[in-house]
């Protein structure tokens, strides 16, 4: 049986919110029997768009990651349910918007805090995966339907496919601790969740500074050579997808025109950013 | 005897149509009156008597009849009959076709050889009844699941399907086309092949159209302000402040018409100020430049003259080296698409955000094309105070810039590119002119100041090494400058103090690197598509059913396809939209002209009043709120409370802004509430080929999806109305109602050829097929020029009489040549715009030292993300509930705006406080956005906020609307130009607690 995942590239999200009005249109003010109750016109957020700054003025960057229910396979709100919540054969989670009436508990249960508890009807809510609409044949819910990069894409596929999918894009699930295999799974998630070394180089020649293009930036470890790379027309380099794992580390940063020079820094819990690295001319 | 046989057949046609049709059954009941159909001089006619809903008829003629139609022959009668019974069946209509003659319809009307007599009340009732006739059979929209049926309209920010069950709006929804639509063009550029998606993407604020439908903030009654008496006391002091009493809409528009009649009688010409929102809900029909000019035409006005707010720089700056007065000043957009897919090798943004500006109405249209340049490896520069969402998104070298600056910055890599030989110096040599006198400003051989990248550094805040290199990188690539969001012009930088010398300093930089050679252009991506620019759909701007042969562009492209009746303002009066307030408070004002038609033209300064003419004494205000898009906005708030006021009626859908300001509110619908046709993104008028920003033209006849919330109406409806109680119905209406004006608005276009209106009501769009055959594609914009040829783009402008030599022949200037020292600039004295645009700081900026010290932050007004003018934001929308547009604190929705790290630290701001900013103009209450996007010393904040609310006495007290242009300045760029400039604004900013400020 085929299954339905969501699968977000992080890299292609602006932030437009086109997939929250999409969810927000579809559902404030509408009743799909056996889906879904109508979603209140303010507070909820059945898709709900984190934002993470990285870096520093001015070298820093944005990455914003749409969250919504996961749809997982091991959901902690069927467990909690007892009943009220059920999975269907296509991997689509329904909160059963009778059966789960006055069932705050189904809230608190669901570790992302991707359910909504909606005051007026006492009851649990989340996103169906537009459910009632791929039931009239849909091919994309709304929120993909809406988005205007593709960053958004639903894939029906056997759990082999969906295998080859994630080892191919290297899809990731938002908090791959909690364990509860969800079926919204994100690519390029490192611009949110990782952290960067970035810095400008620059050059004292003919007492003019300049920036320094195409210099090569080696990154390294006490023990060993990371990773390489060169300066941009403006000096600039970056390197991407590091952990915050509180290790020293340093940067080697040669150029014919200039003296070598090496940064030694630590990598703490946030990125780090180098102003202005000044090479001094060979003499 | 045909026309006595049509006339014999009108009264069965109507006993069995009344059958069939409720409407027109319970029409035939609403009155009882007898309608007489003639010849003039009574040889032949037939009379039809409506008595409680039931219908005699016989031949000849009756006297006391309460309507007359009368035709000065039989044979103009069954011609005028015939064409108007000529869409009843759709199935005669391709028969009939080439037989009708519309212009002989419109040339008897207007030679009164054939007249409508008769008390109106009667007279558009009985048209009412025929045209139910008429149309009562035209099915529209497409039966879908779950009993839903799938209309389509159209939004400022794109196409859309609606669908709808039990009167209810379900769902608005992009449209994904059908494999029967076209298929989209295609481009080859390094090897590979782009075509663009099969669909139409949609901005925000159209997908957040049903929560503004359904709004609690619609005006559903007319009303009336309750200490407003127009027979006693009217307490104008009190608008804004005083609430309102529901009135009918027969009470509401006898007040109406009463006041326009005794305001004429009593004070005469010019009398009535029409003043109405740039932008309007969409749509051929209810547009602002369509219905409602129609009527103002109709009862002489004072026209608000319209500066252009987002073309500010461009128009009164950068044409006069090398005119393009037609597009405000911006190049031609043709083939960049392509041209820059092919060739270009970086795209340097400077001021410019396509993803939130997204080309006014295109949405993400453009989006797919940077993603294409981004994996073809196109590098990209973005310069803004701000890190925007551009350049967020696809990354490159973020140049942070003080606002105001942007000009120096410029002059410094022109002054690279001169000391390093950077420059295309055969493409100066032949092409341009003046190049030695500006040579001289940037080298400092003129004053002394060699305009070097140190020069600028503490001006700008940009070091000088980011600057050599940013001129390196630009000079030795082929480059696109994107200048403002479409990337040809618009917003951004030229909305400020130096908005002209940015603008200008824009192109004469491109005019050093070869503009027009491959690969080096205007843009971004977002204009320029290869779509068909021949095939005829009128755009907003051709004035739709206004007949309006001088403020729209009607004479130019509509009125020969689509006779109508002609309309025309018969007063000379004029306000800048910019100095209403002044013209009601101090009773003058001035102004120059947006006028495009040659370089000169805004020279010539007009004033109010206008000799002989009365100054305002009545407001009819229409469309959208000006406060949030009026500089120091509270002026705004004390013009409406004058005593020479003395009437003010707001023609809205949401109770906001200004509405609240009214004496008379008169609720119009949305346009998912009447019927309209349209298409995407076309603007026509100044925004000529506006849609080629799309990857498909879609072209859609707006349905009317529900009936009107409440008691409102269309505007068409309610000028039709007011028509009725002034005796103008016939010749507003022309006996047509809005889906027949559709109709006839489709007629007149080149989809009539293609597909039918049966189906084309049914269906509700067309896509138009693209160009195929790549050798009639539009030519690579100003390629022409580069290659000195003639002119060979599809635009119709610079106009015959501005090309001094032979016609295509160069550009608009007096040379025909790119001019550096522009000649029109030599010939008029303004002292803020020198010949040689040289850098004068900012009138209010960080150099403006005694009110930089008190007001220490940089406040810009960008054109907002997620809302279009007034539309999307406030109105209870589901637009509030995002995060960057507003924050819900404490159970009101406040506008944001942004601020660096180490601005909040130090006055104590943590992320979503309240702040309060202010200077000497007034106070706004936002919520705190704290980021690393933006640079230290500058406020963030969008502007055109829907909402207005000052929590004491209008005009004096601090808002909690957003509106932040309370806070920006009124003065214009330079003294001899009506231009606006907000984005020099000095502002200090304080943690503040909502509660210092409750009454």
């Amino acid at each position: 049986m085929k299954k339905w995942n969501l699968i977000i590239d992080i890299a292609e999200c602006t932030n437009c919110n086109n997939c929250f009005l999409a969810c927000k249109d579809e559902y404030v003010g509408n009743n799909f029997d056996g889906y879904s109750a109508p979603q209140p016109l303010h507070g909820h957020k059945w898709i709900n768009i984190l934002a993470n700054e990285r870096g520093q003025f001015p070298i820093m960057d944005i990455a914003y990651v749409p969250t919504m229910c996961n749809h997982c396979d091991d959901a902690p709100c069927i467990k909690q349910g007892k009943g009220a919540v059920k999975k269907r054969d296509d991997g689509i989670v329904i909160i059963d918007p009778k059966k789960a009436i006055d069932r705050k508990d189904i809230v608190e249960s669901c570790p992302y805090g991707a359910i909504w508890w909606n005051e007026d009807l006492s009851l649990p809510q989340a996103w169906t995966f537009d459910a009632h609409l791929l039931d009239q044949g849909w091919e994309q819910p709304r929120c993909a339907q809406s988005c205007p990069t593709g960053a958004m894409k639903a894939v029906k596929a056997s759990d082999d496919e969906l295998a080859m999918l994630i080892e191919q894009d290297n899809l990731e699930p938002l908090r791959p601790d909690l364990n509860t295999k969800p079926r919204v799974l994100y690519k390029n998630l490192h611009l949110y969740s990782s952290i960067f070394i970035a810095g400008e180089v620059v050059g004292m020649a003919d007492d003019v500074i300049d920036c320094v293009t195409n210099a090569k930036v080696l990154l390294s470890t006490k023990d060993k050579q990371l990773v390489s790379t060169h300066t941009d027309a403006f000096g600039e380099f970056k390197f991407d997808g590091l952990k915050p794992d509180r290790t020293d580390y340093s940067l080697t940063i040669t150029h014919e025109k200039f003296s070598t020079k090496t940064v030694n820094f630590k990598v703490m819990e946030n990125c780090v950013v180098f102003d202005e690295i000044m090479l001094e001319a060979k003499p | 005897m045909i026309f006595s046989f049509i006339l014999w057949c009108l009264s069965p046609a109507l006993r069995i149509y009344s059958a069939r049709s409720e409407k027109l059954k319970s029409l035939m009941g609403e009155k009882n009156f007898v309608a007489q159909i003639q010849i003039k001089d009574g040889s032949r006619g037939r009379w039809y008597k409506f008595d409680n809903g039931n219908l005699t008829s016989g031949s000849g003629i009756d006297d006391k009849a309460d309507v007359f139609v009368i035709f000065k022959t039989p044979k103009l009668g069954f011609q005028v009959l015939i064409h108007m019974c000529s869409g009843m069946l759709h199935f005669v209509y391709p028969i009939l076709r080439p037989f009708l003659d519309p212009l002989t319809v419109i040339n008897a009307a207007k030679n009164f050889a054939f007249e409508v007599k008769g008390k109106d009340e009667f007279s558009l009732h009985f048209t009412d009844l025929m045209n139910a006739m008429l149309i009562h059979h035209w099915k529209q929209g497409l039966p879908v699941a779950n009993g839903e049926t799938r209309y389509v309209n159209q939004t400022n920010g794109g196409p859309v399907f609606v669908y709808v069950k039990d009167e209810k709006i379900i769902r608005i929804t992009p449209i994904d086309f059908d494999k029967n639509d076209a298929a989209g063009w295609s481009i080859s550029a390094r090897g590979q092949e782009f075509t663009p998606p099969h669909r139409a993407t949609l901005s925000p604020h159209g997908l957040a159209s049903k929560s503004i439908v359904y709004s609690s903030k619609r005006l559903l009654h007319p009303m009336k302000r309750v200490d407003f008496d127009p027979n006693g006391e009217r307490n104008p002091q009190n608008r804004g402040k005083s609430g309102y009493v529901r009135i009918s809409w027969d009470e509401a528009l006898d007040i109406a018409a009463t006041e326009i009649k005794r305001i004429n009688r009593q004070h005469g010409h010019g009398a009535i100020l029409n003043s109405h929102s740039s932008h309007h809900t969409w749509g051929n029909i209810g547009y602002y430049l369509s219905s409602n000019i129609r009527f103002m035409n109709a009862i002489g006005y004072t026209k608000m003259v319209l500066n252009p707010d987002s073309w500010e720089g461009f128009f009164w700056g950068a044409s006069h080296h090398f005119g393009y007065t037609m597009r405000m000043g911006t190049a031609e957009p043709y083939g960049q698409i392509e041209d820059c897919l092919k060739e270009a090798e970086l795209i340097v943004y400077w001021a410019s955000d396509p993803e939130t500006t997204c080309g006014s109405y295109a949405a993400f249209e453009g989006t797919v094309r940077r993603q294409w340049a981004r994996d073809l490896g196109i590098k990209s520069v973005h310069i803004d105070p701000y890190k925007n969402e551009t350049a967020s998104w696809l990354g490159g070298k973020w140049i942070p810039i003080i606002p105001g600056t942007g000009p120096a910055m410029a002059h410094a890599i022109a002054n690279v590119w001169m000391s390093e030989g950077l420059y295309d110096k055969d493409y100066v040599e032949s092409r341009t002119t003046g190049f030695e006198k500006f040579s001289a400003y940037i080298l400092g051989e003129e004053d002394g100041i060699p305009k070097t990248p140190e020069w600028q550094e503490t001006e700008t805040g940009v070091k000088a090494r980011v600057v050599r290199a940013l001129a390196r990188e630009w000079a030795n690539k082929k480059t696109y400058l994107s200048c403002g969001g479409k990337g040809v012009g618009f917003g951004g930088a030229n909305r400020s103090a130096t908005g002209i010398q940015w603008a200008r300093s824009m192109v004469c930089l491109m005019a050093m690197q070869g503009l027009g050679k491959p690969g080096i252009n205007f843009g971004n991506l977002t204009v320029g598509a290869p779509l068909d620019m021949q095939f005829y759909f009128p755009g907003y701007a051709d004035g739709g059913i206004s007949g309006d042969m001088e403020g729209t562009a009607d004479a130019v492209q509509n009125y020969q396809r689509m006779p109508h009746m002609i309309s025309m303002n018969t007063s000379n009066q004029k306000i800048p939209r910019l100095r209403i307030p002044e013209a009601l408070l101090d009773g003058e004002t001035s102004g120059y002209p947006t006028d495009p038609k040659s370089l000169e033209g805004q020279f010539q300064r007009f004033a109010y009043p206008a000799p002989g003419h009365s100054k305002i004494k009545m407001m009819y205000k229409y469309g959208g709120s000006h406060f949030g898009t009026t500089m120091e906005s509270n002026r705004l708030a004390k013009a409406y409370q004058t005593d020479g006021l003395e009437f003010v009626l707001n023609q809205s859908i949401w109770n906001e802004g200004e509405a609240k300001f009214a004496d008379l509110i008169l609720p119009a619908c949305t346009n998912f509430e009447r019927a309209d046709i349209g298409e995407w993104a076309s603007s026509g008028g100044y925004g000529h080929h506006n849609f080629n920003q799309l990857n498909h033209r879609v072209i859609t006849l707006q349905h009317k999806c529900i009936e009107p919330l409440g008691e409102s109406k269309s505007d068409f409806q309610i000028f039709l109305e007011l028509s009725k109680r002034m005796g103008l119905s016939a010749y507003y209406g022309e006996a047509k109602t809005e889906i027949q004006w559709c109709r006839e608005q489709f007629l007149s276009s080149d989809v009539s050829k293609m597909i039918s209106w049966k189906k084309f009501l049914k269906k509700g769009y067309y896509v138009v097929p693209p160009e195929v055959n790549e050798k009639n594609r539009a030519p690579a914009s100003m390629r022409w020029f580069a290659e000195g040829r003639k002119k060979d783009v599809p635009e119709p402008s610079p106009l015959p009489a501005e090309y001094g030599e032979e016609y295509l022949d160069g550009l608009q200037t007096q040379s025909g040549k790119f001019e550096f020292e522009p000649s029109s600039l030599k010939r008029f004295d303004d002292p803020d715009r020198p010949p040689i645009n040289r850098y004068i700081p900012a009138w209010e900026g960080r150099q403006t030292n005694e009110l930089f010290e008190r007001y220490p932050l940089q406040l810009i007004t960008p054109h907002p993300r997620f809302s279009f003018h007034t539309l999307g934001d406030g109105k209870d929308s589901v637009v509030n509930d995002i995060l960057d547009h507003r924050v819900n604190i404490d159970g009101h929705y406040y506008w944001t705006a942004r601020i660096s790290p180490s601005e909040a630290e130090k006055r104590g701001i943590k992320n979503h406080n309240l702040i309060k900013l202010f200077n000497d103009r007034g106070v706004v209450i936002c919520a705190a956005v704290i980021t690393e996007r933006l640079m230290p010393g500058v406020v963030h904040s969008y502007e055109s906020s829907a909402e207005y609310q000052p929590v004491g006495d209008p005009g004096d007290s601090p808002d909690i609307g957003g509106c932040v242009n309370i806070l920006t300045p009124k003065r214009h760029m330079t003294s001899k130009t009506t231009s606006s400039a907000p984005n020099s604004c000095l502002i200090e900013i304080e943690k503040c607690d909502i509660g210092e400020f409750s009454k």
